[in-house]
């Protein structure tokens, strides 16, 4: 029997690759996958807790969380997608028209 | 102790018979394409393989001169390919589609001493949830092959290919839904032994009689995720080549071409379980038969498990023949037909079908 | 569960989690993040979620993946350059992502026997992560939220054909 804090001592590394990745990689779609890798560490702590408190409602989150992903996939890589087609790059350090 | 060896032993006995009889048999239904083909296009087909004059009714073309030809050829790799990907995609495109086997049940109980094995392989609770989870991995051997090509007509060939494949996907899912809902049930077994019994007394009560419509549409979905012709615009034979895979040689050919007899046995083997009883036998029940009229047979359990995976078989041989017949007698089709076909034909059909089977069991309990 | 499974199945995803960040090619980062859904679906089979572990094959690995392989193939990525001699970000970025790791991997060893709830050692209900329990607690108690979420993908669907779509003209 593994004990809870392990699995979230898996997802908080987890959530840390995914923070490194978003801030070192400028790739804006591979910022994005760190993104995601960020909420399936999220997803991996409400399971966990889930079969800790022996309560259902965590998966039903997860199942929230999943269809959230799902959406914010679809229209981010769509703005990069228009972002490409005018700029030619997608390269976050090039992208700095907001920038002071 | 004993038990935890006898469970281990009768796990992997399964696993080794359903999968050396799965690639065996996708070996076989190459050499059943080729002189199947030529018979309904009146030629004589493959029949130059041969040891000393003796062809051995199309073995020695299957056994031993194709899997040698396709394991000795040279590995070609065009360049400026990522190795990596080039060599996973074929790997990834077979792995799903025989594990997906794990879950369709191929005779009901073999009583051995005092112990039932359930012959199935994985008795998992979310089965049919399984098999769309491993149909939605199958799509990632055709989007790397065609990327991992270098080659942009194998990158159009991969894309068609993908968009295709999860296109029907949901027209699967949907069909699938509906039948969860007539059995209650997403483990593909207990929906099997839920189609014993019979109707009125004689006829069985196989899942085609309370789905037909989600029967034509699984099966046409099914037909279009393993971009079978007419759906194998991603392959087509006379345009891209191979499609998708062109740049493959080799083993790597092999895989990609094996996949695609391996998914038409996936199909066959889940409309022979939804639709058709899977292992059932007209009036067999677990001890023996049981005629209408009030006779019966009674029989040991060896030889009702026998004759139930026989039976099994046959339904699983003919809707993998049935596949082929399509293929040799429909044109292909155009690919905005196709996605047509698939987004406005098939998916409200399949959304329609639920929604009366949902309406029809709130109204009458357990349809 | 053993804790031999857990430990190799752990390493196995922090491994391809560091592939995801450090790949170079795009496509390859993508097809790492693929691995680690996979096997965070089997942790979450060891969890007693086989519901979540088949919506996570299917939905994120089949799904959501696709259409980034997808975007990135459209868009004909090619390798990213090699960092920059811009040291000072990277390491930064290091050494706070592993100020608060260690951070919370302390509070979690502080906290670990605090944990309400009966614990991972007592056995769940039968039918505990099926998809019948999720199902009926989805749409008994959280069923405004998924009318909600359907709304969501909705805004998602038509927002994403909308900048994505090539005007015309």
């Amino acid at each position: 029997m593994v004990p809870t804090t392990y699995y979230i001592a898996l997802s908080a590394i987890l959530f840390s690759i995914g923070i490194v990745g978003v801030l070192t990689r400028r790739n804006a779609i591979v910022i994005f996958l760190c993104i995601e890798l960020m909420l399936n560490a999220a997803n991996l702590a409400f399971v966990a807790f889930a079969r800790q408190l022996g309560s259902i409602d965590g998966q039903v989150i997860v199942f929230f969380v999943m269809t959230v992903a799902a959406a914010e996939a679809a229209v981010g890589l769509a703005i990069i997608i228009a972002v490409f087609r005018h700029r030619q790059t997608i390269n976050a350090d090039d992208l700095r028209l907001l920038r002071w | 102790m004993n038990s935890l060896w006898f469970d281990l032993g009768a796990a992997t006995i399964k696993s080794l018979v359903v999968v050396l009889n799965v690639l065996q048999l996708a070996g076989m239904l190459g050499w059943v394409e080729r002189k199947g083909s030529a018979l309904i296009q009146d030629r004589i087909g493959a029949n130059r393989a041969a040891i000393f004059g003796f062809t051995g009714a199309g073995l020695v073309n299957t056994m031993m001169a194709d899997p040698l030809k396709f394991l000795t050829k040279e590995d070609v790799i065009p360049g400026g390919v990522d190795h990596l990907l080039h060599t996973l995609a074929p790997c990834i495109h077979l792995f799903p589609a025989l594990v997906t086997f794990a879950v369709i049940p191929f005779g009901d109980v073999l009583v051995i001493g005092d112990r039932e094995i359930n012959l199935q392989v994985a008795p998992l609770n979310i089965g049919i949830l399984y098999v769309l989870a491993m149909v939605s991995l199958g799509v990632y051997g055709v989007v790397l092959g065609g990327w991992a090509s270098n080659n942009r007509w194998s990158l159009l060939g991969g894309i068609r290919g993908s968009a295709q494949m999860i296109s029907y996907e949901l027209a699967m899912g949907l069909a699938l839904v509906a039948m969860i809902m007539t059995y209650g049930t997403l483990d593909l077994q207990e929906m099997a032994r839920a189609q014993g019994g019979t109707l009125l007394g004689i006829i069985p009560k196989w899942g085609i009689l309370y789905q037909p419509l989600a029967f034509l549409i699984f099966f046409t979905a099914g037909m279009a995720e393993s971009k079978r012709v007419p759906f194998d615009l991603p392959e087509s034979e006379s345009e891209l080549v191979s499609g998708f895979f062109t740049e493959y040689s080799g083993t790597k050919h092999l895989m990609f071409f094996m996949t695609d007899f391996v998914e038409v046995i996936i199909v066959s083997g889940l409309a022979t379980t939804l639709f058709f009883g899977g292992w059932q036998v007209p009036f067999l029940a677990r001890d023996g038969f049981h005629f209408p009229g009030g006779a019966s047979l009674l029989l040991p359990n060896l030889v009702v498990a026998i004759l139930q995976i026989i039976s099994f078989s046959v339904k699983v041989l003919f809707f993998c023949w049935f596949q082929i017949m399509i293929r040799w007698t429909l044109p292909r089709f155009r690919y905005d037909q196709l996605m047509r076909l698939g987004w406005i034909g098939l998916l409200p059909l399949g959304f329609l079908n639920a929604i009366v089977t949902a309406m029809i069991i709130l109204a009458w309990g357990a349809h | 569960m053993g804790f031999a499974l857990f430990f190799i199945l752990a390493g196995l995803i922090i491994l391809s989690a560091v592939g995801v960040v450090l790949n170079r090619h795009p496509v390859r980062s993508a097809m790492c993040l693929v691995a680690t859904l996979f096997l965070l679906a089997v942790l979450f089979i060891f969890l007693d979620a086989d519901f979540v572990a088949a919506l996570q094959v299917v939905v994120y690995a089949g799904a959501i993946m696709v259409v980034f392989l997808f975007v990135i193939m459209l868009l004909n990525l090619s390798d990213d350059a090699p960092a920059p001699p811009q040291q000072s970000r990277r390491f930064s970025a290091l050494v706070g992502a592993s100020l608060f790791v260690l951070g919370l991997l302390y509070l979690l060893r502080q906290a670990g026997l605090l944990l309400p709830g009966p614990g991972m050692g007592t056995a769940v209900p039968q039918g505990f992560g099926s998809i019948e329990m999720v199902g009926l607690r989805l749409f008994t108690h959280y069923l405004l939220q998924f009318e909600i979420t359907g709304l969501l993908m909705l805004g998602g669907v038509v927002g994403a054909v909308v900048l994505a779509k090539r005007k015309v003209g």
